[in-house]
């Protein structure tokens, strides 16, 4: 792409734009990720590169192929759609093993199980003596 | 001049996206534990997966986009198999 003499200047700006403001939002849901103290605070960080970054990134792609074989590309689209159904799955799932791996080890930082379960009756009376 | 725009813009955003890597590289290694190492992970092939598309920009070959879309969907199932391992002990019960 870089070789296409016939490339517009507003469509590499647009090109240029997009792919600094995706890879820029990686990179700081990266250090959020470094940065941040606890597990619950840093399982936030890296979807800014899963929504912004990915979308930033595909926006100028879409771009740059439109504009350089005459004709609309929207391939991109499949990554996007795949992206953004499958980064809340992954990280609900990873969030709730973590939250269950905190609570068998009787952690104080996450509350336990009996103060967020709905209360379940109590296994005492036995199913015969209930009329 | 579109070609130097183009080049700038997406060398330095390789260069932003391996920083994320590095960062993402760093709390693999440092992670006190076993789940924020898999969220690293989890960032990490995304970055690695956006340093492809970067890379296909570049080259202005659409192979690049197989490859990323490959990267997605596997790194996805990775992550929900070590989720499961983390909750369960085993993956396929």
């Amino acid at each position: 792409m870089i070789d296409a003499g016939d490339f517009p200047v507003w469509a590499a700006l647009l090109v240029g734009f997009f792919a600094l403001l995706g890879s820029g939002l990686t990179l700081l849901g990266a250090i959020g990720l470094l940065r941040f103290r606890s597990f619950y605070e840093r399982v936030h960080a890296p979807t800014l590169g899963t929504t912004w970054g990915t979308g930033g990134l595909l926006l100028a792609s879409m771009i740059g192929f439109t504009v350089l074989e005459s004709r609309p590309v929207v391939h991109e689209l499949l990554i996007a759609a795949f992206i953004t159904v499958t980064t809340p799955v992954s990280l609900m799932l990873l969030a709730r093993a973590s939250l269950y791996r905190d609570r068998t080890e009787n952690s104080t930082s996450v509350p336990p199980f009996e103060a967020v379960e709905t209360p379940e009756p109590s296994p005492e009376p036995s199913p015969e003596s209930k009329p | 001049m579109s070609s130097i725009i183009l080049y700038w813009s997406i060398t330095i955003s390789q260069l932003l996206l391996v920083a994320a890597m590095a960062c993402c590289a760093v709390r693999i290694i440092r992670g006190p534990r076993a789940q924020d190492r898999v969220l690293a992970f989890d960032a990490l092939y995304v970055c690695a997966m956006l340093l492809l598309l970067a890379f296909g920009i570049r080259t202005g070959a659409t192979l690049y986009f197989e490859a990323a879309l490959v990267i997605s969907v596997l790194g996805f199932v990775s992550t929900v198999a070590l989720a499961k391992f983390l909750m369960r002990g085993e993956v396929i019960e």
